[in-house]
């Protein structure tokens, strides 16, 4: 514990020298009463959710205020394909982030190469590339852009992308039959415009 | 024996079973009474004591280092492991074996039969039982020491009020969870105060096969868990695309048993890995999707390991972590050496290699790059009173600050929805809002650290009229 000390010492002189520059507002410290921590993820998912930088056309709610690790988006893509659609998601945080991903699924039944009947999302930063570097705002935005360009190289409705690739203007008669609530393929998809 | 120059004379109370006596060494002794009265005394005394006699060679004190304070600060220390499993058998053996007297172990797991060819303080009958309980009862048995305490706890980490933390000397873990260093790294450094009381030096092992690490975390002086988060390797996982439509390994079939499939079959439950019924569907769903598609080799204990993402242990690594942390322990404890500078990465991949090298603390680390703040409260301050103080009281001014504790969202700038949900809050009392001094986040745009505050409340409760006191006095 000697060196503890030894630098204990050195960073209390160091941190006495600064205060007598600058003004200190700290008071009296008293035994923390409360046994109530803020966890690392809290820490980091506060300052993610407040400084969001997002488009005016992705949108969330919180059903239960007090609980930012549970939430709904909604993406209203302003071109492309989906434009004017409205596309519900939840997201759900667990307490390893940022080490583990967000967890997103889209609530609506829709007609997307890569996005599945059941809502799972194949976006790469959600899975095999998610990194803790990256934050909330990275996954919104790369979200966003599955609406934008559709990408028929990694389906995961492999229909769909096949018809993207094959034939652009039968995709989007496809997708505008389907957001309007119908059947494509003899598969309904939920009407979300 | 080496002279100190100050005269060695170790009082080393050493108490082996049936045998309690306080022994004294002397300089002038050239055998000391202790080497002759028994085998098993004259083997605890050189693990633990003998090698604090000498003064270590790189020893960064010398003029302040005492081998009586070194040997009563090792009898005297309080040590918490955490994680009584693979490295945590190792730790325990060694701590009780180097001559710690109070050790308390904590663990949240019990005891599989997968466990027993590297977790040598357990046996097939104790298949079931908790292991931090065990593990204690074992080492109690095996080194029968009347004066070693060895306290269990079955349960989580995060059971355990803050307070249950200041007791330690220092804390050792073997644990096998991100999430729980993570939290165990945030509780030590929020321990730590203004005048750096509270100091307790975090002691982590992990492995993983043959690779792995060793550090020392002094809480708030030097880099913690949290700095150097973004060095992790992340869980193995697949693209989705690939596990629906081209799988091509066996994990694949697996992964879309598991993330696909389960979903579907049984929305709302949640797959629990322990279950036999669980594993067996998944296993059996995954070998259909394997034959579909050609894919040799999906095996139900390949199914186990995907799901729970298990990697091997190699007791061998354990070992040498678990020695080295010990170490570790014993040095931060005895000041006899320097302390390791700060990690140490082992990889017995490819024959043996070390590497040690020193983490840097990161300035805005969301854990340590700040420690919590006391300030001061007037009781009938609004929540938006003490947001403006607090934006004109730091030296950084913020623009656009946001409050939450850990229950509750105080205030919100963004997103809208949570700003509008949160700003009836701004004309409440803070002192009806929060406990006193408990923990307040405060993060800002212009910040590139998060703030915590700690808050004090005084004064009346009431607004003192003052203005209109004086104005009825015109």
């Amino acid at each position: 514990m000697l060196k503890i000390r030894q630098l204990q010492k050195k960073k209390l002189e160091e941190a006495a020298a600064s205060a007598a520059a600058t003004a200190d507002i700290t008071g009296n410290s008293s035994t923390i009463s409360s046994n109530n921590k803020i966890t690392p993820a809290q820490l980091r998912l506060q300052k993610d959710i407040t400084e969001l930088d997002i488009p005016k056309s992705i949108k969330l709610t919180f059903p239960n205020s007090s609980d930012l690790f549970n939430f709904n988006l909604s993406i209203t893509p302003q071109q492309g394909y989906y434009k004017l659609g409205t596309f519900q998601f939840t997201v759900e945080i667990n307490g390893n982030f940022p080490m583990d991903p967000p967890r997103i699924k889209c609530s609506n039944k829709i007609y997307h190469p890569n996005i599945d009947l059941s809502g799972n999302v194949c976006l790469n930063i959600l899975r095999e590339d998610w990194s803790p570097v990256l934050n909330l705002n990275s996954v919104l935005i790369g979200l966003n852009f599955l609406f934008l360009e559709p990408n028929p190289n990694d389906p995961l409705n492999k229909d769909a992308a096949n018809v993207l690739v094959k034939n652009k203007t039968l995709f989007a008669k496809n997708v505008r039959d389907s957001m309007r609530g119908g059947y494509v393929d003899q598969e309904y998809y939920d009407r979300i415009v | 024996m080496t002279s100190t120059g100050k005269g060695v004379t170790v009082c080393a109370k050493v108490c082996p079973a049936y045998n309690t006596h306080v022994y004294g060494f002397d300089s002038s002794l050239s055998i000391p009474s202790i080497f002759t009265s028994s085998l098993y005394t004259y083997k605890l005394v050189m693990t633990s004591v003998f090698p604090l006699l000498k003064i270590g060679p790189f020893n960064e004190y010398p003029d302040e280092y005492s081998s009586v304070d070194a040997a009563d600060a090792l009898r005297n220390s309080k040590v918490l492991v955490i994680g009584a499993g693979g490295l945590g058998c190792e730790i325990l053996k060694n701590l009780a074996l180097t001559g710690f007297k109070s050790i308390e172990v904590i663990d949240m797991d019990t005891i599989d039969i997968s466990n027993l060819n590297r977790q040598f303080l357990f046996r097939e009958s104790d298949v079931g039982r908790p292991k931090a309980e065990v593990a204690a009862e074992f080492i109690r048995q095996r080194i029968r020491d009347p004066s070693l305490s060895i306290v269990p706890f079955f349960g989580k980490i995060q059971d355990k009020p803050l307070e249950y933390y200041k007791q330690f000397t220092v804390v050792i873990c073997g644990l096998d969870s991100v999430e729980a260093r993570r939290w165990i790294n945030a509780t030590l450094v929020g321990l730590v105060d203004e005048e750096l009381n509270n100091l307790i030096p975090l002691v982590d092992g992990g492995t993983e096969g043959f690779r792995g690490q060793a550090r020392v975390i002094l809480p708030t002086l030097t880099s913690c868990y949290e700095c150097s988060l973004d060095m992790l390797s992340t869980k193995q996982t697949y693209p989705v695309c690939t596990i629906a439509n081209t799988p091509r390994l066996p994990e694949h079939c697996i992964e879309w048993a598991n993330a696909l499939e389960w979903p579907v079959h049984f929305s709302g439950l949640k797959f629990d890995a322990d279950n036999p019924e669980h594993l067996d569907w998944m296993y059996e769903a995954s070998l259909k999707r394997a034959k579909l598609f050609n894919i040799k080799g999906v095996t139900r204990s390949l199914t186990l390991g995907v799901v729970k993402n298990i990697i091997p242990a190699i007791a061998a690594t354990n070992a040498i972590v678990a020695a080295s942390c010990c170490n570790e322990v014993f040095k931060i404890v005895t000041n006899s050496n320097p302390i390791l500078n700060n990690y140490m990465m082992y990889s017995g991949d490819d024959s043996i290699f070390t590497y040690t090298f020193s983490h840097t603390k990161k300035k805005d680390c969301s854990v340590c790059g700040n420690t919590a703040k006391t300030t001061i409260a007037q009781k009938w301050w609004t929540l938006q009173d003490f947001i403006s103080q607090l934006s004109k009281n730091q030296e950084i001014q913020m623009k656009r600050p946001s409050l939450t504790t850990s229950t509750q969202q105080l205030y919100l700038r963004a997103p809208e929805a949570l700003e509008e949900a949160t700003r009836g809050n701004l004309i409440k009392k803070l002192s009806d809002l929060i406990e006193p001094m408990e923990e307040i986040l405060v993060t800002d745009p212009s910040l590139p650290i998060s703030l915590k505050v700690r808050v004090h409340f005084e004064g009346p409760e009431e607004k003192p009229d003052t203005i209109s006191a004086l104005m009825s006095d015109v």
